[in-house]
């Protein structure tokens, strides 16, 4: 599997929704992410794809759509 | 010799125009003069913490002195070993002085410690968030001079809004462009304005007049139900309305005089009696804070605890985790009942908002969601928002327990 299928994987997986659709959707403004939801995560890309982000790396602006995401575990894979 | 509560008069407001005046023309001309910054930030930090205040002043230079030691000494340590226990070491010591502040009190009939000063708590979280993100090696550049430059920075040092080390730095490090400056200008004015309105007429209003006049009407109507009449409702909301508009007010002046500085300190409050629930209350209500609580407590908390496994479901661990921020955040505010009440009050009120929210989520068709409910959910929020405060206040306190 590619990173962006682990990450749409685990997207689906945290927040109970397919979010390949919606990928410029902001999933904080939508309810589907929050805090919790970021920290699990950041676990998961840990323990699946091995990439470790520190919490305060963690800027929400910069994680706030699947695109983002995507783009940021890419950068960091 | 003069002396300031930052922002607390008029004089302050003609001293702090005399003296942005030449910092800003040199922004427009893409200049930034360290040393001109330096010396009215010194200025300005005299008139607040000189004169009369000037055990206040000693404090805060040892207090800072102290705090650079142990950022500096760690960022040196950093680059050579990253062990935990030198971490948290470092961090209770870093929180040290303001632990003494906030206990002593307790613990000495009220007695304020003297090592004490306006806006020891505001520093704190700056330093300590400095120690934490260079601990997570984010912040791998650590400058003494930027850092004693984040933390004296003198338009925020009383109350915040609390900046991150890293944003401060970017500003600080760079001149804005004129147009983007000329924005920042035309924002930062009308933060300020806004705050007069907000401080001087509404705070006022709310504040020094209807409150007291509730206070003694609450306080001859004692002997019902647990003491409570209409007057203590009054005095709920006009107590509410007081506490958001001095503190907003203050954070608009914090924030102008930033901006007028070429400096975009995050705002602290965006439309707080809007939020549908207590989770968007707090992403609403003295920002800097609760996101300062949330980034830097619960996500590292919950990062923690998830990771060694210590609670079996996810729910769990985001439901103790609440409750230990919110507490946290209340003995924060001081060590009495009340305030460790308030903590409590909203900890509880963030898990059943969570469990709500899941529930709503569950049952999308049959959970009616249209205008009504919306207003409904503002109206329910804004109403446990003002009781809280009530508990806050410190009120009940007077209420049920003095003659």
């Amino acid at each position: 599997m590619d990173v962006k299928e682990t990450v749409l994987s685990i997207l689906s997986d945290l927040t109970g929704n397919d979010v390949s659709g919606a990928m410029d959707d902001n999933l904080f403004d939508s309810g589907l992410l929050d805090s919790m939801g970021s920290v699990q995560l950041l676990l998961q890309l840990q323990s699946q794809l091995g990439v470790n982000v520190p919490v305060s790396e963690f800027e929400r602006s910069e994680w706030d759509t699947p695109n983002k995401i995507v783009k940021k575990v890419e950068s960091l894979a | 010799m003069l002396s300031f509560e930052p922002y607390g008069n008029p004089t302050y407001f003609a001293l702090l125009g005399v003296a942005l005046l030449p910092l800003m023309i040199g922004l427009l001309y893409g200049k930034r003069s360290r040393l001109y910054e330096t010396l009215i930030s010194i200025f300005f930090l005299v008139l607040t913490f000189g004169g009369p205040k000037w055990t206040q002043g000693i404090a805060l230079i040892i207090y800072i002195l102290y705090e650079v030691m142990l950022t500096w000494g760690y960022a040196v340590y950093r680059k050579q070993k990253n062990s935990g226990p030198v971490f948290y070491l470092m961090v209770i010591l870093a929180i040290l002085p303001l632990t003494v502040v906030k206990v002593t009190p307790a613990v000495e009939n009220g007695q304020a410690s003297l090592i004490g000063f306006l806006g020891i708590s505001y520093l704190t979280f700056r330093a300590v968030q400095t120690m934490m993100e260079t601990r997570d090696g984010t912040l791998k550049d650590y400058q003494v001079m930027t850092f004693l430059q984040f933390m004296l920075f003198f338009p925020t040092i009383s109350s915040g809004p609390i900046d991150r080390y890293r944003r401060f730095e970017k500003d600080y490090r760079s001149v804005p462009d004129r147009a983007t400056y000329l924005g920042m200008v035309q924002k930062g004015v009308r933060y300020i304005f806004v705050g007069f309105m907000y401080k001087f007429l509404l705070a006022y209003y709310f504040g020094s007049i209807l409150m007291p006049k509730l206070q003694v009407m609450a306080m001859h109507s004692r002997g019902g139900f647990m003491d409570l009449s209409w007057p203590v409702l009054g005095y709920m909301y006009a107590y509410s309305a007081d506490l958001f508009f001095d503190f907003a007010g203050y954070s608009l002046f914090a924030v102008g005089t930033s901006y007028l500085m070429g400096i975009a300190t995050p705002m602290n409050f965006k439309q707080p009696w809007r939020s549908p629930n207590i989770k968007d209350f707090w992403n609403r209500w003295h920002i800097t804070l609760s996101f300062w609580f949330r980034d830097f407590i619960y996500m590292r908390l919950v990062f923690w605890f998830m990771k060694h496994r210590v609670f079996k479901s996810p729910r769990t661990t985001a439901n103790v985790t609440y409750i230990i921020n919110m507490l946290v955040m209340g003995f924060w505010h001081g060590v009495t009942w009340y305030y460790i009440t308030y903590g409590l009050f909203h900890g509880v009120a963030l898990v059943i908002n969570d469990a709500w929210l899941r529930y709503k989520k569950k049952h999308r068709q049959s959970v009616p969601h249209n205008r009504f409910t919306q207003l409904f959910a503002i109206f329910l929020t804004a109403n446990l928002v003002c009781f809280s405060f009530l508990i806050f206040s410190g009120f009940l306190n007077t209420l049920w327990f003095t003659k």
